[in-house]
């Protein structure tokens, strides 16, 4: 069986990278790739600059020191602390005893845990627990962090806790992050840019910018949620999306005001993706598409991004041809080739 | 028989079975480990995944389970020579009963391993642990509870079996029960070994459960 083909995912250094799908799509078994916790049977995994396969096993396995990962159940040892927890992956590395107990605290404190050094896994919350995962997976001062579905067993503002917390590390320590994830909310929270996986492959992938700019992208429609589009014969249904710059700008009623037509908004919705604000409207105007055409174009000269609603395919928009199966982890560009 | 002359009979029936069940349960424990350790590892998606060397050792095992130990007993006899020089005595008792019991506790290590969460060895692997640390720092320790609560049932079988090790003049508790109790019809001596027997095993289950308890940070 085949979990995952031809998948081509290059994660920028000191990006946040979301792989959305449900479950079974495939995302775990690609985010295991990464560390060759599966070894893909054909196929490039570039991390960090190094191939991981070419690897023997002593140097895969310190190549996998510096790569930090996070599990969906945590994945603490029950039988130790969680000072204990943090200074496992140090003493796989060996980093002598003295150190180890410095290094941990900077780690529990970092994460925001210092308090709760003496306590046990089975003592302390899903968010705690997850955030001792957090110290435990950056203790050998990884570049790049897997996250298998980090947040799916917290609650709504856990979540959003974890979820500051991760895009705070990016932030502060640069650190690149492969996140996958069922929930849209954690790709429109942290990401900056993501892909739809299904059945083993992407269906769409970039940086969320271009996808909410991409006509028909699903990832986009997932973002943002309008209704379904109403039945309006003889008039032009159409969804608007404003990216950075554009929000700041009355595109819409300098529309109206210069083209002298009625523009009706039937929903809209304004949201931060990936940091910046984002907004999406469903508007109409009066006579068929073809009536319309110019005043469409003004909308994307001014660097609004248009779709007529009811032209829209259903259809999935492909990426690309099918490379066999490449992941480039926080690689510069010119690395990944 | 009067109290002055059981005593001295039961005092080393006692040691006896202590002897016999104690050092069989340190050898049993040693290689019980080891081959539930193997038996995990060799399966399939297991660390060292080898699904021939898998189904020989559990081949074995089943072999080694499904003997009656009194068949056990004799047949290992020219092995039991071999390995202690001589078949008759309570040392000799002690080879049977530890290839009786390593497979049985080997089950018990395996289920007890098999516990262990697997998004806890995934991290461990994905830290870059070796197949050794996880198994010494990841599974072994992880399973303490449930390895501890598998040698007290093994401790306990191992009491029950060492009953029979009078047939190779093991002597022992069960013994003195067949020979005084049983054959001479001296029910006081049959009640006093039975009075043993139980405290002994009450006393092994309830050191077992406080340690099980102690090690486990549910």
């Amino acid at each position: 069986m085949t979990a995952v083909d031809g998948v081509d995912l290059h994660v920028r250094a000191g990006e946040v990278f979301g792989v959305l799908g449900r479950s079974g799509a495939g995302k775990s078994t690609l985010l295991r790739c990464v560390n060759l916790l599966e070894r893909p049977d054909e196929g490039r995994v570039v991390v960090a600059g190094r191939e991981l396969p070419a690897l023997s096993g002593g140097e895969l396995r310190r190549a996998r020191q510096g790569i930090g990962m996070i599990h969906q159940h945590f994945g603490l040892l029950g039988s130790r602390t969680v000072a204990g927890n943090v200074a496992f992956p140090l003493e796989v590395m060996g980093v002598p005893r003295a150190r180890r107990a410095e290094r941990v605290a900077e780690l529990l404190e970092l994460v925001g845990l210092a308090d709760h050094a003496k306590a046990y896994p089975a003592q302390i919350s899903g968010g705690q627990k997850q955030r001792v995962g957090i110290a435990r997976a950056l203790a050998g001062e990884p570049k790049v962090l897997l996250s298998d579905e980090a947040t799916s067993a917290l609650d709504p503002e856990t979540t959003d806790s974890i979820l500051e917390l991760l895009r705070r590390l990016n932030r502060d320590l640069g650190l690149t992050i492969l996140l996958i994830t069922h929930e849209m909310n954690v790709v429109k929270r942290i990401c900056d840019a993501a892909a739809l996986m299904r059945d083993g492959r992407f269906t769409e992938s970039g940086p969320l910018r271009e996808l909410l700019a991409r006509p028909g992208s699903e990832l986009a429609r997932g973002l943002f949620p309008l209704p379904p589009v109403p039945h309006r014969p003889g008039a032009t249904v159409a969804d608007v999306t404003f990216v950075g710059a554009a929000t700041g700008r009355p595109v819409i009623s300098t529309l109206a005001r210069e083209h002298d037509v009625d523009v009706n908004i039937l929903a809209g919705a304004v949201e931060t993706v990936g940091g910046a604000p984002v907004g999406r409207l469903r508007i109409e105007l009066p006579g068929p598409p073809e009536g319309n055409a110019q005043h469409l174009a003004f909308l994307r000269e001014a660097g609004l991004t248009v779709e007529v609603a009811s032209a829209v395919p259903a259809e999935v928009l492909r990426v690309g041809g099918a490379p066999p199966d490449v992941a480039a982890v926080g690689t510069s560009d010119e690395e990944a080739k | 028989m009067s109290w002055t002359e059981m005593a001295p009979l039961l005092r080393d029936a006692t040691v006896d079975t202590l002897y016999m069940v104690g050092v069989s349960t340190l050898l049993t424990a040693v290689f019980g480990l080891l081959l539930g350790v193997l038996l995990v590892l060799t399966d399939r998606g297991g660390l060292l995944t080898a699904p021939l060397v898998n189904r020989v050792l559990g081949a074995i095992v089943n072999v080694g389970r499904s003997l009656p130990f009194i068949i056990l007993l004799i047949a290992l006899m020219p092995f039991t020579r071999l390995v202690v020089g001589t078949t008759i005595d309570s040392t000799a008792a002690i080879v049977p009963l530890t290839v009786g019991a390593i497979p049985f506790y080997a089950r018990l290590v395996e289920a007890a391993l098999r516990e262990v969460d697997r998004d806890v060895v995934a991290a461990a692997k994905a830290m870059g642990a070796s197949v050794r640390e996880i198994v010494v720092k990841v599974l072994l320790r992880e399973a303490r509870p449930g390895l501890v609560a598998g040698l007290t049932v093994t401790v306990i079988a191992l009491i029950g079996y060492s009953a029979m090790a009078g047939t190779v003049g093991g002597g022992g508790l069960g013994d003195v029960a067949v020979r005084f109790g049983y054959e001479r019809f001296e029910t006081e001596v049959m009640v006093a070994t039975v009075v043993l027997l139980i405290v002994l095993v009450q006393v092994v289950q309830m050191l077992g459960d406080l340690m099980a308890r102690r090690l486990s940070r549910r």
